[in-house]
């Protein structure tokens, strides 16, 4: 029973998610998270400014509920399923990151110089992941999905404008680790 | 009840962000630095499957359990906005480390600063429905 407790394997973790996408297909529906961050703006009240959010949010609630079910499905990681977050990264890339001033690189998921709650409160932190929710946000809604409706979902149903924002994704990736990180860190 | 098969679909989904270490910061710089196989081997496994399988619903013209006719639909040919939004998303995934997906696994997870993330991501969604009539699609 190790493998509940040790981080899963590329060869594990991808098909799973593609079970997901079918099964999701065969209940009706289409895989895509960031829909959710719509019907979140039109419960918020969005459509008095737009009509983007007048969206018919009954028929959006199952999203939503899968949403609820990722976070939950989270914690149960946290809580059941986990010995230790160290992420095993490649050496030359935890190499990299001490350069940029980063302390211990994959110690945790997250890096503690920008997630933990005493670097929440200076202003750089805040300001970077405020920032970088925006370009999530507006990015993911302009392209109309993200990794889970374009990536998988697009992808696999031979979608060339899905290619288009995959391609899009990697050339916002890159030109942020590569050329906007040595500036910020 | 319609809704809980939802629910547990989410939850796994969930287990499988965390479990193999998508939500991590670390494995989408590292992804970005293509200095390892771990993100590219799940999404590409997950395109291929998927594809062999959204082939076989269509081939054998599967129903969904309702009965209904598979939600399959083609995307509006357009080039800006799949380039552009790609392109901003892909910075703010590049920064922040997470996709939508993720980001709501880590709060789960007890990363309560995403939080921060998760209100610039829906305040971004705002901004661009009420700027989306002056961009280019």
């Amino acid at each position: 029973m190790d493998i509940l407790y040790t981080p899963w394997p590329w060869y594990v973790s991808g098909p799973l998610i593609s079970i997901i996408m079918l099964l999701l297909l065969y209940f009706g529906k289409s895989f895509g998270i960031s829909e959710n961050l719509r019907t979140i703006c039109s419960i918020a009240g969005g459509k008095r400014f737009t009509d983007y959010f007048k969206v018919d949010i009954k028929s959006r609630i199952w999203n939503l509920v899968f949403l609820v079910g990722t976070i939950i499905g989270g914690f149960i990681t946290s809580r059941y399923l986990t010995t230790s977050t160290e992420v095993d990264l490649n050496p030359k890339t935890v190499n990299q990151l001490k350069e940029l001033g980063f302390q211990n690189p994959g110690a945790e998921f997250l890096p503690p110089e920008l997630f933990s709650s005493s670097e929440i409160m200076s202003v750089k932190g805040i300001l970077i992941l405020l920032v970088g929710g925006l370009l999530v946000g507006f990015g993911t809604r302009y392209a109309g999905g993200c990794t889970s409706g374009h990536a998988i979902s697009g992808l696999s149903n031979l979608q060339v404008p899905s290619l288009i924002a995959v391609i899009g994704f990697f050339i916002g990736g890159l030109t942020m680790v590569h050329f906007i990180f040595p500036l910020l860190f | 009840m319609k809704l809980i098969k939802f629910l547990g679909l989410g939850i796994i989904f969930g287990i499988i962000l965390t479990k193999s270490e998508v939500v991590s910061w670390f494995r989408i710089y590292e992804m970005f630095q293509f200095q390892s196989f771990h993100m590219y081997g799940i999404i590409g496994s997950a395109v291929v499957l998927g594809a062999i399988g959204v082939y076989i619903m269509k081939r054998k013209n599967i129903k969904t359990y309702y009965k209904e006719a598979l939600e399959i639909k083609d995307k509006e040919m357009q080039v800006a906005r799949y380039l552009i939004g790609g392109s901003l998303f892909g910075l703010g995934w590049g920064l922040t480390g997470a996709c939508p997906g993720p980001l709501f696994a880590l709060l789960g997870y007890g990363y309560f600063p995403i939080l921060i993330v998760i209100v610039g991501a829906v305040v971004g969604t705002f901004l661009y429905g009420v700027l989306r009539k002056y961009l280019p699609h």
